[in-house]
């Protein structure tokens, strides 16, 4: 018996383990092993550096600028999708007419979350090339067509998005205008999420809280709110990934891949860029390693925040 | 991970509009009427956001060129161009490369389910030295940013084409492997959860009747994970649909190979190409034809998509 488990077991692990070291685990660990060369990528020829590669890291304005941008998009990505989303989330769920039931969900909100939810089936490449159509820089373009067709914009000075390097508050315009993208791609689903997670709390909760005398905005504010502080913090670690993972439309859409001008580098796209433009691998890897290092601490970090006791009910 | 999941692919009941709905204390009166007018025109701009822009693809697709240049604003074509999707799908190559995509997707689906209900069940149910281990590096394959692996994957991939040929850069089971190898972490991490919730007196009853263990998972826990598995197949197919990133990085044809690329890669190629072709309408086209079935799909099946991949995310 003891013997037939043990077959069984290495039966049934075999292939998914093995799969998942050759692909998975073994680059990761070469990755780290390169970041310790000088290795170009083509040649066999490599040579041992030790921590260079990282020293060099530090003094990379590239390097600088993508940081400051993921940070940007790490902050700002959960930030406007879970405010988007709650908001959306609140009006669905008691924006309805008061009755003598109480406060119902506002007529159609079935078919408002299968509509919102619309983006999030689309893949990051047919997004990123309608997106890109969407903020053509000439009246061609669905947005500048829109606004000179109105007259807010002049022809002759159209919105250039995805080519305006200039800084608005401090962040490259392009930054902010891919920021939109991922927000409007992401807001739905987070909707249904935090629908779902307000239609799991008990009525009588509500109830208690509304012989009190509380109002809509006070009892969301006061109670569905901190009792959607689970989902919310999920939500948080989720978005927290996909921000630092816009290279989909940062590699479709921006001029040169990062560009103009490396106004929207991002870890990936300086991972890219030198590994198979520079022909710099043994750098490359190292920028990946510290952007590992940086997501575990990351990730580390949002649990130790978001940790809390649960209210069970 | 939240005390507010729902099972897995549950939701199957009608899930609209009962809110949290607390007595009329608040109801009626003006203040009401005002704020369900207000939150009806904000979810009915929202909506128009979304699907505006779709529409306006869709009905692009169907303009001549010199419509998109002279009017690019209007919904309703002057006469409804077919053939652009005939060119995308012949000479945007969209069809072929669709064709490749479904032949990765069933092998890379099917394999991810299998191999990763069979990891996550023996991980989740059977207590052998070593199972923490093999479980903390399947999680640890959640954190780790892709990018990191490309380089030496892209390496170990070329050097695994020189001696096996079929493993090697632009082949289809190469993608499949490299496919189920990447979905393998978060499969297992879902379905392992999924096992542990499962009662064990089932199991029990069926070695008392003399189930070999394999035998067992296939005929009696398998069956018994279907809404695990429902979820989670939702959630790989879309995921492996939505791959770019690796394709681009493995699937590159040198000249003289058949091009095996996947949607993704024939997309950013018509957006590169429109560049110096402008094949306006046929860049709409290709782009109507990678969304309108996955949107399709999802609007059919719509319950079990939003349940199966907030699922995911609540786990």
């Amino acid at each position: 018996m003891r013997h037939g488990v043990a077959r069984f077991v290495t039966g049934f692990l075999a292939l998914p383990v093995g799969l998942y070291l050759f692909y998975v685990v073994w680059p990761f660990l070469q990755a780290a092993g390169y970041s310790l060369t000088d290795w170009g990528g083509y040649s066999d020829r490599q040579q041992f550096v030790g921590l260079e590669n990282y020293v060099r890291l530090f003094s990379d304005e590239l390097i600088r600028k993508a940081f400051w941008h993921n940070v940007f998009f790490l902050i700002t990505v959960p930030l406007f999708t879970i405010a988007l989303a709650l908001f959306l989330a609140f009006l669905l769920n008691v924006g309805g007419r008061g009755d003598k039931a109480g406060i119902r969900g506002v007529f159609g909100s079935g078919l408002y979350k299968v509509i919102f939810f619309f983006p999030q089936v689309l893949s990051l490449v047919v997004i990123a090339v309608m997106w890109q159509q969407i903020y053509r820089a000439d009246g061609q373009g669905l947005i500048n067509g829109v606004l000179m067709k109105i007259g807010l914009i002049s022809e002759d000075d159209p919105i250039t998005f995805m080519y305006d390097p200039e800084p608005f508050l401090g962040v490259p315009a392009v930054l902010w205008w891919l920021l939109l993208i991922a927000v409007w791609s992401g807001a739905g689903f987070y909707m249904v999420l935090f629908s779902a997670a307000m239609q799991s709390i008990p009525k009588d909760i509500f109830e208690a809280a509304i012989l009190d005398g509380a109002g809509r905005v006070h009892t969301f504010f006061r109670i569905t709110l901190p009792l959607l502080r689970d989902t919310v913090s999920v939500a948080w670690v989720y978005l927290g990934f996909i921000a630092l993972d816009m290279f989909a439309l940062v590699y479709i859409m921006t001029p040169s891949q990062g560009g103009p001008n490396h106004a929207s580098e991002i870890f990936a796209s300086v991972i890219h860029f030198n590994a198979f433009q520079k022909g710099q691998f043994g750098y490359a890897c190292a920028i990946a390693v510290a952007l590992a290092i940086f997501t575990i601490l990351l990730a580390a970090l949002q649990l130790r925040i978001t940790r809390r006791e649960r209210i069970e009910y | 991970m939240s005390t507010v999941t729902h099972t897995p692919g549950g939701l199957a009941g009608p899930d609209q509009a009962p809110p949290p709905a607390p007595r009329a204390a608040v109801g009626g009166g003006a203040g009401a009427r005002f704020f369900n007018g207000f939150s009806h025109l904000f979810l009915a701009v929202w909506a128009v956001m979304v699907v505006y822009p779709l529409l306006w693809v869709v009905m692009s697709a169907l303009k001549t060129d010199s419509e998109v240049i002279r009017k690019p604003l209007s919904l309703i074509p002057e006469r409804l161009q077919w053939d652009n999707f005939a060119r995308a799908w012949t000479e945007g190559q969209i069809g072929s490369f669709f064709v490749n995509t479904v032949l990765v997707l069933t092998g890379s689906v099917f394999l991810t389910m299998l191999l990763g209900s069979m990891a996550a069940y023996v991980l989740a149910r059977y207590d052998f030295p070593g199972n923490r281990f093999i479980y903390y590096m399947f999680l640890s394959g959640l954190t780790l940013p892709i990018y990191l692996a490309a380089v030496p994957l892209f390496k170990g991939v070329y050097n695994m084409g020189v001696t096996l040929p079929f493993l090697g850069p632009n082949k289809h089971l190469m993608l499949i492997l490299v496919y189920v190898a990447w979905s393998l972490a978060f499969t297992v991490f879902f379905m392992h959860s999924f096992f542990r919730t499962l009662p064990t007196a089932i199991a029990e009853a069926g070695m008392v009747d003399g189930a070999s263990h394999s035998r067992l998972f296939f005929s009696v826990m398998l069956p018994m994970a279907k809404p695990g598995l429902i979820s989670i197949g939702i959630f790989n197919v879309l995921g492996q649909w939505n791959q770019w990133y690796l394709p681009t990085l493995l699937m590159q044809s040198v000249a003289g190979e058949p091009k095996n690329q996947v949607i993704s890669q024939g997309l950013i190629e018509l957006s590169v190409n429109q560049g110096y072709r402008s094949d306006w309408s046929g860049l709409f086209a290709g782009v109507t034809m990678a969304m309108l079935p996955v949107l399709i799909v999802y609007i059919v099946f719509q319950r079990q998509v939003q349940s199966g991949l907030t699922a995911g995310v609540s786990k």
